[in-house]
Order: structure tokens, then C-alpha cells, then sequence
């Protein structure tokens, strides 16, 4: 006997393969396993407006990019006659619009789509900014000096300074007033952690909410320490992600650049979109794709037709289904198969009513044509000119009745029938009426039920976006291939045999 | 609800307790296990299998001729026109499909076994439509085959309506471990295959008589056209028959063998076609399942054995007493 070992080890490793595609797919890329799950895209939009005092104007705009718990998804500038381009600066991007000349009011618009994302990393690590050494003044050297020798006792790290500088500065009224006067207070935050050898910037942030506009941009604190980066509110000292807040500014550059305008204003709008999981993810990969292996890096024309192929082996593991564990009988091996993705295309109620409509017709002048004593070629392809013309006859009259329903007719594969047609009808001559409705109603449920596992949105979703079940299917395929096991009508045909004695 | 429960369906259990052997196991543990795949030709082709019975000194029916084309169909009447009765079959077709028996003819009207009159031109469209493919598999072109009438023998008159009774053997590496007589009903129009309606008569191994009897899988006591008692069946030259089945064995090389032998009034009994995916219908006729027995074999080292040694063995082995009041002769022959 052979051995059956090789058998279920290609049978297991095939399995597993298609199960380790899958988990990659879902754990690095995100897909999830269910359907119609949503991703938050916010759209925002700054606009930036100021005089031009007739000169060539330059303004330059830092923009945002991918960063923890954002994913930049496209980006896009208006403002007529503006040139525009997009530029690396202190590792931050830039849009800068310039012209020739302009005066009066100018609006320059950006928009940018991002989708909240709990994966999204910087795609560059931010710089660690440098630590400028500061001289203070008096009364302030003092002030700053008792905040800070306080703060330095109670904590470890920069994070547990910056939290104690700020309950410091709550506490100790008098200084924390007086400071006022002298930093704004996120810069003195800055330059008290500096001096304390922790380095920090001040970053911009938007905080997003549904619907607001004219938002402004709120000061925060990046704190850096032990190799670590903390955003940290200067108001409460909390560190870490603060919820909703895109970080718009995170180089230490100016947020708008102007040369050549007085009176300039940044302001933000912003609207939250919820977008299919697929569509969202499609942009976020969009071009690492190298190891994203994914039908979503074809052009959508061909994700579309391979969104159809890829359900083939889930009809076909329907029909294997059907004939091997339960003995259905099918005429044709695959044509179910065929049937099903017509349906599909039809829509079963239309798809069934059709197939019975073509078929018993054709059936009907079948029966007429073996009359004729033709070779079986000539008849195979008069039968498939009939049911042309039974389609074309349906589709018209269809439409005449309209019935706009009854054209997807069209969408049946005409020589598919045409042997369908055939062989119902030397089943009949042969083995009589009984047995065609038993082939053509097996066959015509194994359809059904392969269309329904392939029009089901879960399995589309999944044969769609994991492509590792493929194998997986293939693994289930060769062991039902394997199976020596009672068929489920043979229970109902040998029970004679178990009533015996 | 287990589906069992439902009154028409028994338990998987059940059935492998009683050795029944389902399609699966026959396809994957005996089919592609026993029969060489390049061997298939040999059976699948009845032309094929005549000459290879022919020189092995099997006997078979008389080929008349064969029609390999189109424009050789008109010389069909001048062909049989010198005998009383023929057969016209599709070289590569099964299940009876594509097969016209003609018991008699006047030269201008063919009678078939149910007596309907066939016309010269009905039965040169029939060739035509076998050379075109219509009953062999996968629509492919054929050759037609014209055969001697075989005229069944007398011990059979009454257990047969309108048409030849064949008895199946499965040959299990050369052992004919089951066997089944199929007998034409008006249902299966002169031709002996069991899901056209024929009746199967399980036939025990070691004595030639009937054990039961079924339609359409389910059991009959009576021949349903001729009202005869299909218990009282028993197959005549009985050894004889085992023999030149289990004599295929060594002339196909097929391990899992269907033997259809035909009992001729003159020369015995025949080969008429073999088969190498023989159905699973045998068991019910027979009220047994097939597994036990294959088992058996499959432990046995037979390697040696002859023809004479493994149908006594089978004879010995494979027989079951019918009642009570007729004791097997369990080494008869
Ligand atoms: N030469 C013949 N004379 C009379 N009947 C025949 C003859 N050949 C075949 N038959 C009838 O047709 C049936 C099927 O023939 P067979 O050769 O076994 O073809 P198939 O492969 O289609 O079963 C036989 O069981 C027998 O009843
Ligand atoms: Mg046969």
C-alpha cells in the first residue's frame, strides 16, 4: 500500500501556508476578516488667506504627514494662478505656492485626507531637535531656576519632568505669573526641559472634530528622552496620544512661511467620512508593494474580473462538496459552476427563471431537430443558434413588456446551454423524463448553492482580500479527494441492505 | 435531528458493519488502486476487448463487422443481411447507451426485442449518430459495432422480458468474489443494465442460484413483465462461467474487474463486455456488502494461484446458504 504521508504532509502544508498568508495579511496589512468594516478618513482643509502687496508672493505652508494614529491617505492644493510644488524641509513637507505678482485678498487652499489608523508609524523616524543653550534674565533666571530644581527632585525621566514642571507651575503662583510675562508657555516648558538636558520642541496640533471650521492649531510639547517621543499637553502634562489631535506641525518650522503678503491666516476645516475598509487600505498601500502581494495592486479593471475568478474555487469546492460527501448527481461536472456565476451576473430569481425559460424551450425544438437526422456537430451548433435566437426572443420581449429584469438573460454562456440542451435532451430520449429531472434539478441545486456560497459578501470579502485561502481551499479539495467515506444518498440507498435481518 | 432518524435513511454505522462498500471507497481504494489507468483503453473500447479475448481464447459474440465511417454506413443492410439477428453498439459507450438489439429481420423491417419495427434508415441514422460521438464519452468519435444476436439460453425463459439476461462478476484480482444476473425488463427495452430499469439477481458464488432479487435498488420478488419467481434462478455450466471470468483478470490486468457474461444456447456462455468501474448495485441484489470479501482477498497471497484454484477458493469461500432448506453444494462444479 502506499504510504500516505507525503499525501497530508503537502495537504497540511498547504494549509498552513494558506493560513500564514492570511494572518499576514490580516495582521500587517489590516484587512479585516469581516466585511463592511469602516475606517474613520477625516478631510481637512486649511486655508490660508492675506494681502499681497503687488510683489511676487511665496508662502509656504507645512503640511501634515503619516504619523502615529494617522495615516495620510492623498493630498491635494488649489489656489488659481499659483505655481505649486511640494518640498522636503527639516524633514517636514512643505506645500509652497509662488507667483509672479498679486495683490488684495488671496485664499490658498490644501486638503489633505487622513484615516485614523492605530498602525500608522512615521515612515522617518522624527529628528531629536538640538539643546539650545539659554541665559535668563533675573527675576526670571530665579523663578525658572526654583520651578525647576522642585521638578527635577520629584521625577526620573524628561516624561516625569515635563509633568512635574507643569504641577509646578500651577502650584507656584507667583513664579508661574511671572513667567507668563516672560515665555509663552509651551516655549518656556522647552527651554527648562533644555536646560535640564532633555530635549524638546513645540509642535503644532489640530484637534478634529466632525464638521468645525475656522479651528485653530493648539501648541504641544514633544518631549524626547531615553530614545523615546512623548506628546505631551502643556496644560494638563499628560503624556501620549491625545485622542483626535493630528499633529499638522512636528519640525520646528513655522506653520506659514510669507514673503511678499501682510495679514496672513491659517484656519482649518475639517469633516470626518466614514470609507470601506478596502478603499481606505487600498490608498494606504498604494505604493509599498512589494510585499503587499494583493489583487489590489492591479489596475481596477482587472480586480474586478479577478474578483470573479477567485470565487471559482469556492464553487468548485461547492460541487465536490455535493458529489463526493453527498452523491448528488450533476450533468456535466463543472457546468453548476458556470450556471452559478451566471447567476450571479442575473440575480438568482431572474437567473433561475431564465435557465428554465431557455432550457425547456430548447428542450422543446430539440426534440424537433433530432427529427431531422442531422450529424451531431451540425446539431450541437444549430442548437446553439436556437438558443441565441430564444435570447434575443426573450430579451426583446422583455423589454417590450418592461421587463428590464428579463435582459440580464443575456448574460447566460450561450454554449454552456447549447450542451446543457443536448445532453438533457439525449438524457430524455434515453433514459426518459425521470432522469433528466433528477440530473437537471442536481445539477441546478448545486448551482443554487454554489451561488450562494459565492455571492455570500463574507466569502467575496475573503476570497478577495486573502488570497492564502486559495490554498487553503486546494487543501480541502485533495483531502475530500481523499474521502472513502459513505456519500449522504448512499445512507438512503443501501438502507435496504440495513434492513435485513 | 440526526438524518439517519428520517425513515428512508440508515446509518453509516449500520452500513459498514455490513461490509457495503460506497462509491468513494470503491473509487479511491480499489478503482485507481488496481486498475492501471493505461489499461483503461483495453476495456473502455469493445473492439479492444474482443481481440484481447480472442487471444486469450476467450469466447465472445460474433462481430458481423464495424462501420468506422460516414460513407460505409449504407453497406449496413449488405452486411447483415446473412443473419437472422444482430446487435449494433458504440465501441466506447457504456450503460447500454447507444445499443439496438434486432431479434429478426424481413431485409426491410428490423424487428427489436419489443417489437417494434425499425426501418433500414432508422438503423443507418443510429450508426451515424455512433460515429459522431452522441454515446461515448465526452462527445468523442466512435466506431460501430455490429455483432451476432446472442440467443440466451432456455434455462433463462421467463426470467427475461424482450432481451439477453447477463451476469456480472466482479473479479477481484482474479477471484470472482460476487455475482449478478441482470435480466431485461420492459423498462429497460431489451438491454440488461440496472438503472434502465433491469432486474438484478444477486447469484451466489458457489452454487449459480438466485439469492434475491432487486429494482431499482429495491427488493422484487417477481420478475415484473413475466411474473416469474426470480428465487427459483439458478445460472447453468456455472464453473465454466467463473472461470472465463476469472480468467480476465490475466487478460486485461485489471485488478477490480466487472465481468458481463451472456449464457448462448449454443456456445456457452461468453464475455460480452468488461468493465472497469463496475457499480455498487451488486451488493443490494446480493444483500451483502462487497468490503469483507476484498478484504479476504487483499490478505491472501494469491499470486500463484491459478484460475481453477481461485475459483474454487472463491466457491468455497463466498457462498452463503439461501435458506435453510436448500443447503448450499459449496463445492459443486
Ligand atoms: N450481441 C447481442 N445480442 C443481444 N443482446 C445484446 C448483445 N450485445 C448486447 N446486448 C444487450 O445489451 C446490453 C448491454 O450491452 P453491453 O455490451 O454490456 O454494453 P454496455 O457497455 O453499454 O453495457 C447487454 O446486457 C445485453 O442485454
Ligand atoms: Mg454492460
Amino acid at each position: 500500500m502506499i504510504s500516505r504521508k507525503p499525501f497530508y504532509t503537502v495537504v497540511a502544508l498547504l494549509f498552513l501556508a494558506g493560513l500564514a498568508l492570511s494572518l499576514y495579511r490580516h495582521f500587517v496589512f489590516e484587512v479585516p476578516w469581516l466585511p463592511g468594516e469602516q475606517r474613520q478618513v477625516w478631510s481637512i482643509e486649511a486655508k490660508v488667506e492675506f494681502e499681497a502687496t503687488g510683489k511676487p508672493v511665496k508662502a509656504s505652508l507645512a503640511i501634515p504627514g503619516t504619523q502615529p494614529g494617522f495615516t495620510l491617505l492623498n493630498e491635494a492644493a488649489a489656489s488659481p494662478g499659483y505655481g505649486l510644488s511640494f518640498l522636503e524641509r527639516n524633514g517636514g513637507t512643505r506645500a509652497e505656492w509662488t507667483i509672479r505678482q498679486a495683490s488684495g485678498p488671496q485664499e490658498l487652499y490644501y486638503r489633505v485626507n487622513m484615516m485614523a489608523d492605530p498602525h500608522a508609524e512615521s515612515p522617518t523616524p522624527v529628528a531629536v531637535p538640538e539643546i539650545a543653550p539659554h541665559t535668563d534674565q533675573e527675576p526670571y533666571a530665579t523663578a525658572i531656576h526654583q520651578v525647576l530644581s522642585r521638578a527635577l527632585e520629584r521625577s526620573s525621566d524628561g516624561f516625569s519632568l515635563t509633568r512635574e514642571l507643569i504641577r509646578e507651575l500651577g502650584s507656584q503662583q507667583q513664579n508661574a505669573a511671572l513667567l507668563a510675562q516672560y515665555r509663552p508657555k509651551p516655549r518656556l516648558l522647552v527651554e527648562m526641559l533644555n536646560r535640564a538636558g532633555i530635549a524638546a520642541r513645540v509642535v503644532k496640533g489640530l484637534t478634529l472634530e466632525d464638521g468645525r471650521r475656522r479651528q485653530p492649531l493648539v501648541d504641544l510639547l514633544q518631549v524626547f528622552d531615553d530614545g523615546r517621543v512623548e506628546v505631551v499637553d502643556p496644560a494638563t502634562g499628560e503624556p501620549g496620544q491625545i485622542e483626535n489631535m493630528l499633529l499638522w506641525e512636528r519640525h520646528s518650522s513655522p506653520v506659514l512661511d510669507l514673503v511678499g503678503g501682510v495679514n496672513s491666516r491659517v484656519t482649518f476645516s475639517m469633516i470626518r467620512q466614514q470609507q470601506p475598509v478596502a478603499v481606505a487600505l487600498e490608498q494606504k498601500f498604494e505604493d509599498s508593494n512589494l510585499l503587499n502581494f494583493s489583487i489590489h495592486s492591479l489596475p481596477l479593471e482587472e480586480q474586478a474580473l479577478f474578483k470573479g475568478i477567485l470565487l471559482i474555487p469556492i464553487g468548485v469546492l461547492v460541487v465536490v462538496l455535493m458529489r463526493v460527501l453527498v452523491g448528488l448527481k450533476t450533468s456535466g461536472t463543472f457546468m453548476p459552476v458556470l450556471i452559478a456565476m451566471a447567476f450571479i451576473q442575473t440575480s438568482l430569481v431572474t437567473g433561475l427563471i431564465g435557465f428554465l425559460l431557455i432550457v425547456s424551450m430548447g428542450l422543446v425544438i430539440r426534440s424537433w431537430l433530432s427529427h431531422l437526422n442531422l450529424l451531431l456537430v451540425a446539431r450541437i451548433s444549430a442548437v446553439i443558434i436556437m438558443v441565441i435566437g430564444i435570447i434575443s426572443l426573450f430579451s426583446v420581449l422583455a423589454f417590450k413588456l418592461g421587463l428590464t429584469e428579463g435582459l440580464k438573460i443575456t448574460f447566460f454562456p450561450m454554449i454552456i446551454l447549447s450542451w446543457t440542451i443536448e445532453r438533457m435532451s439525449l438524457l430524455w430520449e434515453e433514459e426518459g423524463a425521470k432522469e433528466v429531472l433528477s440530473q437537471g434539478g442536481g445539477s441546478l441545486l448545486v448551482a443554487v448553492l454554489a451561488y450562494l456560497a459565492m455571492n455570500n459578501d463574507l466569502i467575496r470579502h475573503l476570497t478577495f482580500n486573502f488570497l492564502g485561502l486559495q490554498l487553503t481551499v486546494m487543501a480541502a479539495v485533495l483531502l475530500l479527494g481523499n474521502y472513502t467515506g459513505y456519500r449522504l444518498l448512499e445512507l438512503r440507498r443501501f438502507q435496504p441492505l440495513a434492513r435485513e435481518d | 435531528m440526526a438524518l439517519w432518524s428520517l425513515p428512508k435513511f440508515t446509518r453509516p454505522r449500520v452500513l459498514s458493519s455490513k461490509g457495503i462498500m460506497g462509491m468513494n471507497r470503491r473509487n479511491i481504494d480499489y478503482i485507481s488502486r488496481y486498475n492501471p489507468r493505461r489499461l483503461y483503453p483495453l476495456v473502455d473500447d469493445k473492439l479492444q476487448t474482443k481481440r484481447i479475448a480472442l487471444a486469450s481464447g476467450v469466447t465472445v459474440p460474433d462481430l458481423i463487422g464495424t462501420i468506422r465511417q460516414q460513407h460505409q454506413v449504407r453497406h449496413l443492410a449488405e452486411m447483415v443481411s446473412e443473419w437472422p439477428g444482430f446487435c449494433i453498439k458504440p465501441a466506447q459507450g457504456s450503460g447500454g447507451k447507444g445499443i439496438t438489439v434486432i431479434v429478426r429481420h424481413d431485409r426491410e423491417y428490423y424487428t427489436k426485442p419489443s417489437g417494434v419495427q425499425e426501418t433500414i434508415d432508422d438503423l443507418e441514422r443510429h450508426v451515424s449518430n455512433i460515429l459522431a460521438g452522441l454515446y461515448s464519452l465526452g462527445g468523442k468519435q466512435d466506431v460501430a459495432l455490429i455483432e451476432a444476436l446472442i440467443n440466451f439460453d432456455d434455462s433463462f425463459e421467463g426470467y427475461s422480458f424482450e432481451g439477453v439476461p447477463d451476469t456480472r462478476v466482479i473479479v477481484f484480482k482474479g477471484f470472482p468474489v460476487m455475482a449478478m444476473m441482470r435480466l431485461s425488463t420492459d423498462a429497460s427495452d431489451g438491454k440488461a443494465n440496472l438503472h434502465q430499469g433491469a432486474v438484478g439477481v444477486g447469484i451466489d458464488i458457489g452454487t449459480g442460484r438466485a439469492i434475491r432479487a432487486v429494482q431499482f435498488d429495491q427488493p422484487v420478488e417477481h420478475h415484473p413483465d413475466t411474473g416469474r419467481r426470480l428465487s427459483e434462478l439458478q445460472v447453468p455450466d456455472w464453473e465454466t462461467l467463473l472461470r472465463l471470468s476469472a480468467s480476465c483478470y490475466e487478460m486485461s490486468g485489471l485488478g477490480y474487474l466487472g465481468t458481463d457474461m451472456v449464457m448462448d444456447k449454443l456456445r456457452g456462455p461468453m464475455l460480452l463486455e468488461l468493465n472497469a468501474r463496475p457499480g455498487l448495485a451488486i451488493q443490494t441484489a446480493n444483500g451483502t456488502g462487497l468490503l469483507p470479501r476484498l478484504r479476504q482477498i487483499e490478505a491472501l497471497n494469491s499470486s500463484r494461484m491459478s484460475v481453477e484454484q481461485r475459483v474454487a477458493y472463491a466457491r468455497e469461500h463466498f457462498s452463503i446458504p439461501v435458506t435453510a432448506a436448500t443447503p448450499t453444494a459449496a463445492s459443486a462444479g
